[in-house]
């Protein structure tokens, strides 16, 4: 994945550059985990990006990385910019960003909590955010077996039926339209 | 010959006083979850039975009780937003007795709103523990009945039954309000019949709740019995 991107270091990108397009006002960036936050101070300072919208990650479990994305808006321009980092899922650590935006601490807390990505300095990192005294490993990482352990955690009623949507929808409710699904 | 007799019926009583205090003991709560100096603040008594009384006086006080619901405004999950409805003059729940009420010491009815994550179950049972007898409890929605579809989340509990007693289940994903107050109706049904007794029920299976809570639970700070 992190192969097939170029990655652009702080003097390449400028206003006009055109990184990975997504819709109209939204834009995507990758940027090596090293340089990330001096480009995300750049952004912020020099071109405008001064909201920061939401900060996320995605377990990319086959590639054996967490994908950062940090999403900052520009006010003047109404313009969208996701800037994405990888960083290694062994060991995840990661630079914090709590002195750009204070707001960011929280969704630092909950990627530590959800993810297991270490944040060193941010405050309160350590505290628990939703999970009180989770144990195991953090639950939004892909290895984790959500089905399994609300199995052996939480007492399930027996005698739960699945359908299958479509052939239920078939049989039940419009057996004509159900053949075009 | 003399002295042996009374050191032999000496070392009787001591060891009664001893048996009964170990037994005395044993009844206390430990409540392990509290810090050495918070202890004191917090009883240790374990709950006990209230008993019915008997015959005309309990179905006199059951048809009271039945008569003046109120319920604990706590919204555990989304079916919360159900109970706003209930309360404006389309569905007009004061006209069944059923009013809302802000603390747990004042209601009598806990309306588990659909899904209970794991943080709020420890303040259900807080609540539910903190509400004064006799206490009742409706379960609103699938989630209450077997986690509907947060079924398989880590975080969500499938059955509210195994950690505080259900005395009518409302099924639906959401029930809407004609359905709560048909639950209500029950409930009434239920409450004149003498058949509401969760609260002895969870008295007489404190510990199996109480371990069930627990195992799920794992920053137990507070006190084994909330009064």
């Amino acid at each position: 994945m992190a192969t097939e991107r170029q990655e652009r270091t702080i003097q390449e990108v400028k206003d006009s550059d055109p990184v990975c397009d997504g819709q109209a006002g939204l834009k995507f960036v990758h940027v090596g985990a090293d340089q990330a936050v001096a480009y995300i101070t750049r952004l912020r300072d020099v071109q405008g990006y001064t909201h920061l919208v939401f900060f996320t990650a995605i377990d990319y479990i086959e590639d054996s990385i967490f994908r950062l994305t940090y999403m900052v808006h520009n006010y003047a321009s109404r313009q969208d910019l996701g800037v994405q980092v990888d960083i290694p899922r062994q060991g995840a650590t990661m630079e914090s960003i709590h002195h750009l935006w204070p707001h960011a601490a929280t969704y630092q807390r909950e990627l530590k909590e959800m993810f297991g990505i270490d944040f060193p300095g941010s405050p309160g990192v350590d505290d628990s955010f939703i999970l009180e005294g989770w144990t195991g490993i953090p639950p939004m990482r892909r290895e984790f077996d959500t089905k399994l352990y609300s199995e052996q955690t939480y007492f399930p009623r027996p005698g739960r039926v699945t359908h299958d949507t479509a052939a239920y929808m078939k049989e039940k409710l419009y057996p004509s339209e159900a053949e075009t699904w | 010959m003399k002295e042996s007799n009374m050191d032999g019926l000496q070392t009787t009583a001591t060891e009664t006083e001893q048996q009964l205090e170990d037994m005395a003991k044993e009844m206390r709560l430990a409540n392990d979850g509290l810090m050495e100096q918070d202890k004191g603040y917090f009883c240790d008594v374990r709950p006990h039975r209230v008993e019915p009384y008997k015959g005309i006086m309990e179905s006199f006080a059951n048809w009271a009780r039945s008569q003046s619901l109120w319920i604990l405004g706590f919204g555990t999950g989304c079916g919360a937003i159900e109970l706003r409805p209930l309360m404006t003059s389309r569905f007009d729940m004061y006209r069944y007795g059923i009013q809302a009420r802000p603390t747990p010491r004042q209601s009598c009815v806990f309306i588990i709103g659909g899904y209970a994550s794991v943080k709020t179950l420890k303040r259900i049972v807080r609540s539910y523990e903190q509400m004064q007898g006799p206490k009742f409890v409706l379960g609103l929605g699938s989630c209450t009945v077997n986690g509907g579809m947060y079924w398989d989340s880590y975080n969500t509990i499938n059955r509210i039954d195994q950690y505080i007693p259900v005395d009518v289940y409302i099924a639906g994903c959401m029930p809407r309000p004609e359905a709560l107050l048909g639950g209500f109706i029950k409930l009434k049904q239920m409450i004149r019949e003498g058949k509401c007794e969760g609260m002895n029920k969870y008295i007489d299976d404190f510990d199996w709740y109480k371990a069930n809570q627990k195992q799920i639970i794992h920053d137990w700070n507070m006190p084994d019995y909330n009064w």
